[in-house]
């Protein structure tokens, strides 16, 4: 049986990169990623698992990290925001959300971002009331979720022209 | 606000995890993390030491014979994705689209929806209308114990300290009429009131036996008796019995009343959602044996 007491070292795959940082078995994975990483892009906001503003993959599947501890983590797959733009240029999702207006103060937009990675994986050509279902877990105090909206359908528009 | 400290216990088959549990007095089982962190994050819940099962080989799975059988730590996600489920038990289907959101549903687990028993909870109730029974793990061996017997109150069921859910089997639905609803401020939140229906019809389509099961009426998912008496001997999918039943449902039942709604409205809504869920029953397609 694995035991972890205290601080112990953590070590998992974060955007493609091998990563260790150090945890007690209470740290939460988004403290691990803010706080043990440095990896700010992640948002907290509630912190009872109801905004969705800390959304991120976990093995390419949505996961709360403030409702994750980074033990449970340990060996797995992490990508977050951080990981999306490629040598500065936005990625797809990104670049549809500035266009499209899905973002103003952009706090609640790292878990949106992340969240709409997951919806396009499982689901390339959503309608409009999948997406608003899938993204119904992220709360946005800014745009009003119009923005959002067309902006996961401009990126799943995008991705399939580019596949085509 | 952040957990307290405890020690985190990662055992790797069901043997060491019941051990752990024994070993280790105010410990919880951690699953899928999603009601238990924020109490956690709260300090509501103060374990000193928690038990992840989520790496045990063999707990997580869904395998579907003449009956379903579900592992406790399968996610509700893969559950809710699952094809034969959704054609031979749409009514748990029809349930998990109502538990949280697609974040929560991929981490939190079929078994942990289950053992919290929240009373708001969709599943449990899923299961009581199912006739579902649960396998428990404990020292020395397990045993099995119906929906029916196994949610006690708030957040308690009859699972002791060092047992732990290990999986559900649930019966054929086919044949069977079925129907789910509930009403909730927003999808995704948790239900002011729920039922799920399951009608046997007899070959002229009259009941032979029905189950109402309600949720987030009272501490605990119940079955409604009085619905179920008097919708035995009524055709499926008549108005006046749905209406009947409605009106029957809570009785008998103590109402809970909190701050989102009082005891009133919840009778009223539940009347009315059991009404429309006995007449969706009538025409939702039945789940294929
Ligand atoms: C924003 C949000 C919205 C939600 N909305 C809903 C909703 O609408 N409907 C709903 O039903 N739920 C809802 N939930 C809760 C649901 O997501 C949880 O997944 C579920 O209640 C608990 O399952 P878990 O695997 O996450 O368990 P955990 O949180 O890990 O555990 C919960 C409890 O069960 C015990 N436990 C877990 N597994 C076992 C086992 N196999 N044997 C013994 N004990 C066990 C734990 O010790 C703990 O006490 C919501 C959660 C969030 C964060
Ligand atoms: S900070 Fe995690 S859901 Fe709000
Ligand atoms: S952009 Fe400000 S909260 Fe969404």
């Amino acid at each position: 049986m694995e035991t972890r007491q205290g601080n112990v070292a953590v070590e998992m795959t974060v955007n493609g990169e091998p990563m260790v940082g150090i945890a007690e078995p209470r740290t939460l994975l988004s403290d691990f990623l803010r706080h043990g990483l440095g990896m700010t892009g992640t948002h907290v906001g509630c912190e009872q698992g109801v905004c969705g503003a800390c959304t991120v993959l976990i093995d390419g599947q949505p996961a709360r990290s403030c409702l994750t501890f980074a033990v449970q983590a340990e060996g797995c797959r992490v990508d977050t925001v951080e990981g999306m733009a490629e040598g500065g240029a936005l990625s797809d999702v990104q670049e549809a959300f500035r266009a499209e207006h899905g973002l103003q103060c952009g706090f609640c937009t790292p878990g949106f971002l992340a969240a709409t990675e997951a919806l396009l994986a499982e689901n390339p050509d959503p309608t409009d009331d999948e997406i608003r279902d899938y993204l119904s877990g992220n709360i946005c105090r800014c745009t009003g979720y119009q923005g959002i909206i067309a902006a996961v359908r401009r990126a799943a528009q995008t991705r399939k022209a580019a596949s085509a | 606000m952040k957990p307290a400290q405890f020690d985190y216990l990662r055992p790797g088959s069901l043997a060491e995890a019941i051990e752990a549990l024994g070993a280790n007095p105010d410990s919880k089982v951690l699953a899928g993390g999603q009601s238990l962190i924020p109490m956690m994050n709260m300090r509501l819940a103060r374990p000193s030491a928690l038990v992840d099962i989520g790496r045990i080989d063999g707990l997580a799975g869904i395998s579907a014979n003449g009956s379903l059988r579900v592992g406790a730590t399968t996610r509700q996600a893969e559950v809710l994705a699952d094809a034969t489920v959704q054609r031979r038990w749409p009514l748990i289907t029809a349930a998990l689209r109502h538990v949280g959101h697609p974040a929560t549903r991929a981490r939190g687990t079929f078994g942990g929806s289950i053992a919290h028993a929240e009373p708001a909870a969709e599943l449990p109730a899923a299961m009581l209308a199912l006739d579902a029974a649960f396998t428990v793990h404990r020292p020395g061996g397990t045993r099995t114990v119906a929906a029916t017997d196994f949610f006690l109150g708030h957040y308690t069921t009859v699972l002791a300290e060092d047992e732990l859910l290990g999986h559900v089997d649930v019966p054929a639905l086919g044949g069977s009429h079925w129907a789910f609803a509930e009403v909730a401020r927003r999808h995704g939140d948790y239900a002011l009131t729920g039922v799920a229906v399951r009608l046997t019809p007899d070959a002229d389509g009259v009941v032979t036996d029905a189950r109402v099961a309600l949720f987030a009426v009272s501490s605990r998912p119940v079955r409604s008796a009085a619905a179920e008496r008097l919708l035995v001997g009524t055709r499926v999918g008549d108005a006046e019995a749905a209406t009947a039943a409605g009106k029957v449902a809570l009785d008998d039942i103590e109402v809970a009343e909190d701050s989102f709604v009082s005891a009133t409205y919840r009778t009223e809504a539940t009347a009315a959602i059991v009404r429309r869920a006995l007449l969706e029953a009538a025409t939702n397609p039945k789940g294929e044996n």
